[in-house]
């Protein structure tokens, strides 16, 4: 693999590192401080975009920050997993920007500097942890990224606030101190390196259930991916902002959770181990078992954020659902899904939003007839919710299919009833809500018969996630061609 | 001038504390500016020895030209050249951080302060520089004796608590000194060096097995070693901020390098660890070191006496992994002299401003803080993040070699240990981000509360602070460079 030393990676993690004391300093000036986020959201994607071409040709960006360990550098590496990460995560940043701004003037929240800043900084977390070359340097970003988050799950300061706040920690920096951490130092002791490879580097050092043990360490340590039992602290995270559920909850963080998952099983175990092990089977099992459980529970509630938690746990299981079937289609379809997922999830948080900005309203039995009252979000709501359940004509349809193909590739019937089930239970939590929103009775209508949106800051961003979902049917590149590339270079198919 | 500079590192802060309380006779306002020129001095020779070292190799000053064993040396090689320049700087970070308060806290005494103040240095730093085993004893009653002083001007309990650790104190002196004794019985020579030679026939001899067991008490009493911990709590509690925070950071940690100093040089790992074979057991020891302190750090409801707890489970880190009895644990120790030195020295600050500006460190006052004082609670949140470990502070590679050392020692106790209290530190610490953040409660949604503005320490306080805390995360970056250029050889090659 050819490799050029670039300095771009750094600074695609440092540009929203070093706007937050700008932030800082213009927090009098409210349209001064957003103009920064912007500009700060659009330099990150553009020195992430500019990078794309070299890594599509099949190159590797490389850039050593420090050597603090013997064998061990704090050190990044762009490769095509970590680019089509990156890419999916730098450019919702620009539209959550701007929702962020329709969402947190229309409330009038307070200390939106605050809020701003933090955001910044927990987008820089993330892209660290894409361009993560090695195991110390994914888990220096993916704390980074847990105490970046917890002032913004926190914002309302409240009660609620403070417990869900000790929810949170509690899962996500419990975990990665009590697993990921030993794991990582007892990997190290016993290969003397955390470089990430395409067939791993445990290959031969340790005994079976020593590797196994390590294997669930990591499983379970990198919390945020949300795999049950470790789930929980996804709703209760729920009483932030809706923008931060939106792209942390939705995205960024949780999707850094299944990115380290998928990294540590390709990148430090490798395809070959866990097959010769049969360590892939018990993954795909408790993902499966995840999947079903958070469609379930989702059938359920009422809130509408919290079941598109619920939602969004079941369909992170499918991302490690697919990496664990180790079959080409399915890690493919397990990377696709970062993506599709993204711009789908994003949408439907995007409308829970806009329809608390415009109505007050956080559940859904509230919201009968919302669609006539707010047709464009709803419309939206429509599209996003079609890609979570994998129907054309959206995104959400090719990782679907790509995963079905993975289970008959790798001779995984049980799973495939699992994946059609869960998108009938999609289906269900999904749908009855959209319908009884557009066609319910007027006398049932909740709303006035009068259209009356959130305002534009909100409602755009959301038209335009909801497009991109769109489009990525038609046009899945360049994340199908990077989850491609990736695959191709782990299993060489 | 760089030749002296062994001397200059004891005798500027030794005259000047005696400049200084003469000069206080004539003008009050005096005594600051010749400390910090003092220390200053100081903390230039540490840096230049440093450096020294690094191009030279082990510099051996004969003091006064006396040749030992007769003479007084000072032996400066990797080891102590790392520590010295951490002490003096944390010392003069401190000082210049400290002058405000003492001024609100001793408007009449301020002379006397810095007279105690420089003492206390000089003892630290001698401690740290000598290479002779009863100049040692001196050097660390000095320090000790300067160090009540301090430690007793404070609240009403401190006298109290300082006479507890006067009394601890010196039996620990006294272990020290009687071990010392046996030493010179057997060996006839006071010198480090010297010692070393002579021990090796006489390594199954009762008497140095005597004189090791009762100097290892001595320094484990004098570092608050679980559990002879008890006169630290409250001593370093009651104290005032500007004493505490010099003497938090740092006595406990000298003697720690003390400890090692023994090992490594007088002892030699050989005896230490295989003739004696008993690190297995000291190593359990550190074990419930580590896990009482942050237990007992968890039933405090008062974040300077919590902090105390979690200086006596950070010694039980660098016991346990000086212990362990391998390269990887022994440089996890000699590392976390510096990084414990300094994230010690970090929260201390942070209690030294909000003292300044609340007037108490109980959990009740802390509310509101991240408001009133953003940069001092900035601060805490990166010495916290260094004492749970997160990288790139500092905190988290000395715990990486800790842990990586007790893996391979096979000892998973003590990597249990480590991992148990950096989660417990996240409880303690994220216990008091969540009163400083939270409370007071608003009626709804915090739109109500927080209407009272910045009210932030001087900057005469603040800005050491930040320069602390961006220290905490420097020295993490550069953890590759101070292991593979100092700290690898200041451990003898037999060890691995």
């Amino acid at each position: 693999m050819e490799t050029i030393i670039s300095i771009k990676p750094l600074l695609a993690i440092l540009v929203s590192l070093l706007v937050v004391p700008i932030l800082v300093l213009s927090g009098k000036r409210p349209n001064v401080r957003e103009a920064c986020t912007f500009l700060a959201a659009g330099v990150k994607f553009l020195i992430i975009l500019s990078m794309v071409p070299v890594i599509l040709n099949g190159t590797q960006i490389v850039y050593t920050i420090a050597e603090v360990i013997p064998g061990v550098a704090i050190k990044l590496r762009v490769d095509a997993f970590g680019m089509l990460f990156a890419l999916v995560s730098s450019s919702l940043w620009i539209v959550t920007s701007a929702y962020s701004i329709g969402y947190m003037r229309g409330l009038k929240e307070h200390s939106q500097t605050r809020y701003f800043c933090f955001f910044a900084l927990a987008l820089s977390a993330t892209i660290g942890v894409a361009f993560s070359a090695n195991l110390l340097t994914l888990y220096l970003f993916y704390e980074m990224l847990s105490f970046a988050t917890y002032p913004l799950v926190t914002h309302h300061q409240d009660h609620e606030a403070r417990s869900s706040g000790r929810k949170y920690l509690l899962y996500i920096v419990g975990t990665s101190i009590g697993f990921v951490l030993p794991a990582m130092l007892i990997s190290y002791s016993l290969a003397g390196t955390l470089d990430f490879s395409s067939q791993g580097f445990l290959a031969g050092t340790g005994s079976k259930p020593l590797i196994g043990l390590l294997c669930f360490m990591f499983l379970f340590g990198f919390a945020k991916a949300a795999i049950m039992p470790f789930h929980s602290w996804l709703p209760a995270a729920m009483v932030a902002p809706t923008p931060v559920s939106a792209l942390l909850h939705a995205v960024a963080v949780v999707k850094v959770g299944v990115f380290c998952v998928a990294r540590v099983l390709t990148g430090v175990f490798g395809t070959d181990l866990l097959f010769s092990l049969n360590l892939n089977v018990p993954i795909i099992y408790i993902a499966s078992f995840t999947i079903m459980a958070g469609s379930l529970i989702a059938l359920s509630q009422d809130n509408l954020k919290r079941l598109l938690a619920f939602s969004t746990i079941a369909q992170l299981s499918y991302i490690v659902l697919g990496i664990a079937l180790l079959s080409p289609k399915g890690m493919t379809g397990g990377m696709l899904h970062i993506a599709m997922h993204a711009f789908g999830k994003i949408t439907l948080f995007f409308c829970a939003g806009a329809i608390f900005v415009a109505t007050g309203k956080k559940n859904i039995s509230e919201m009968i007839g919302i669609g006539r009252r707010m047709p464009v979000t709803m419309a939206a709501f429509f599209i996003g919710s079609l890609s979570i359940i994998g129907m054309p004509p959206c995104g959400g349809f090719i990782s679907k299919w790509y995963l079905v193909l993975g289970t008959l590739e790798a001779h995984q019937m049980p799973i495939l009833f699992v994946l059609l089930t869960s998108s009938l239970l999609n289906a269900a939590y999904f749908m009855p809500f959209v319908y009884k929103a557009f066609f319910c009775r007027p006398e049932d209508s909740m709303f006035e018969n009068k259209v009356q949106e959130a305002p534009a800051f909100c409602v755009v961003p959301l038209v335009i996630t909801a497009t991109i979902s769109v489009i990525l049917l038609f046009y899945p590149q360049p994340f199908l061609r990077l989850a491609r590339m990736m695959v191709q270079s782990i299993t060489g198919v | 001038m760089n030749e002296q500079y062994p001397a200059l590192l004891v005798v500027v802060p030794l005259l000047s504390a005696l400049v200084v309380s003469i000069a206080g006779w004539v003008n009050k306002r005096w005594g600051f500016p010749i400390a910090v020129a003092a220390l200053g001095v100081a903390a230039w020779s540490s840096v230049g020895l440093l450096f020294r070292v690094m191009n030279e190799g082990v510099i051996v000053y004969k003091l006064g030209g006396w040749s030992p064993p007769m003479g007084i040396a000072y032996y400066i090689d990797y080891l102590n050249g790392l520590v010295l320049p951490v002490v003096s700087i944390a010392a003069l970070l401190n000082l210049v951080a400290s002058k405000k308060s003492i001024e609100q806290q001793f408007p009449d005494k301020a002379g006397p302060f810095y007279t105690l103040y420089l003492l206390m240095v000089t003892g630290l730093l001698g401690i740290v520089v000598t290479g002779d085993a009863f100049n040692l004893y001196v050097l660390l009653e000095i320090a000790a004796l300067t160090g009540y002083g301090l430690l007793a001007m404070g609240e009403e309990r401190a006298p109290l608590a300082t006479l507890n650790y006067l009394y601890m104190g010196t039996i620990g002196a006294c272990f020290y000194l009687l071990g010392v004794g046996y030493l010179y019985i057997v060996t006839g020579s006071l010198n480090m060096v010297d010692i070393a030679r002579l021990l090796p026939p006489l390594y199954e001899s009762k008497a140095v097995l005597a004189a090791f067991v009762i100097c290892m008490v001595g320094v484990w009493l004098k570092m608050a070693f679980f559990p002879l911990h008890a006169w630290l709590p409250n001593a370093y509690t009651y104290a005032n901020s500007a004493a505490s925070s010099l003497i938090a950071p740092l006595v406990t940690k000298v003697m720690v390098y003390v400890m090692i100093r023994l090992i490594l040089t007088v002892f030699t790992p050989e005896f230490v660890f295989t003739t004696l074979a008993v690190s297995n057991a000291v190593v359990w020891l550190a074990v419930i070191a580590i896990v009482m302190g942050a237990v007992l750090a968890l039933a405090e409801r008062n974040l300077k006496k919590m902090l105390t707890y979690i200086v006596v489970a950070e010694v039980g880190y660098m016991v346990g992994g000086a212990w362990l009895g391998n390269r990887d644990g022994m440089t996890g120790a000699i590392l976390h002299i510096v990084n414990d030195a300094l994230m010690t020295l970090c929260v201390f600050m942070v209690v030294g401003n909000i003292v300044y500006k609340v007037k108490g460190y109980a959990f009740e006052d802390l509310k509101g803080l991240f408001r009133k004082m953003p940069f001092t609670m900035g601060a805490l949140v990166i010495g916290a993040m260094s004492i749970i470990g997160v990288p790139p502070t500092c905190g988290f590679f000395s715990k990486w070699y800790l842990i990586v050392g007790a893996i391979s020692a096979g000892h998973y106790g003590f990597m249990a240990a480590l991992i148990f209290s950096s989660m417990v530190s996240v409880v303690l610490f994220f216990r008091v981000f969540e009163i400083c953040f939270y409370e007071p409660f608003a009626d709804h949604h915090g739109h109500d509360n927080h209407s009272e503005g910045m009210d932030e320490a001087p900057v005469s306080m603040v800005v050491p602070l930040l320069v602390v805390a961006a220290i905490l995360i420097l020295v993490g970056f550069y953890t590759g460079d101070i292991v593979n250029h100092v700290i690898q050889f200041a451990i003898p090659e037999a060890m691995v």
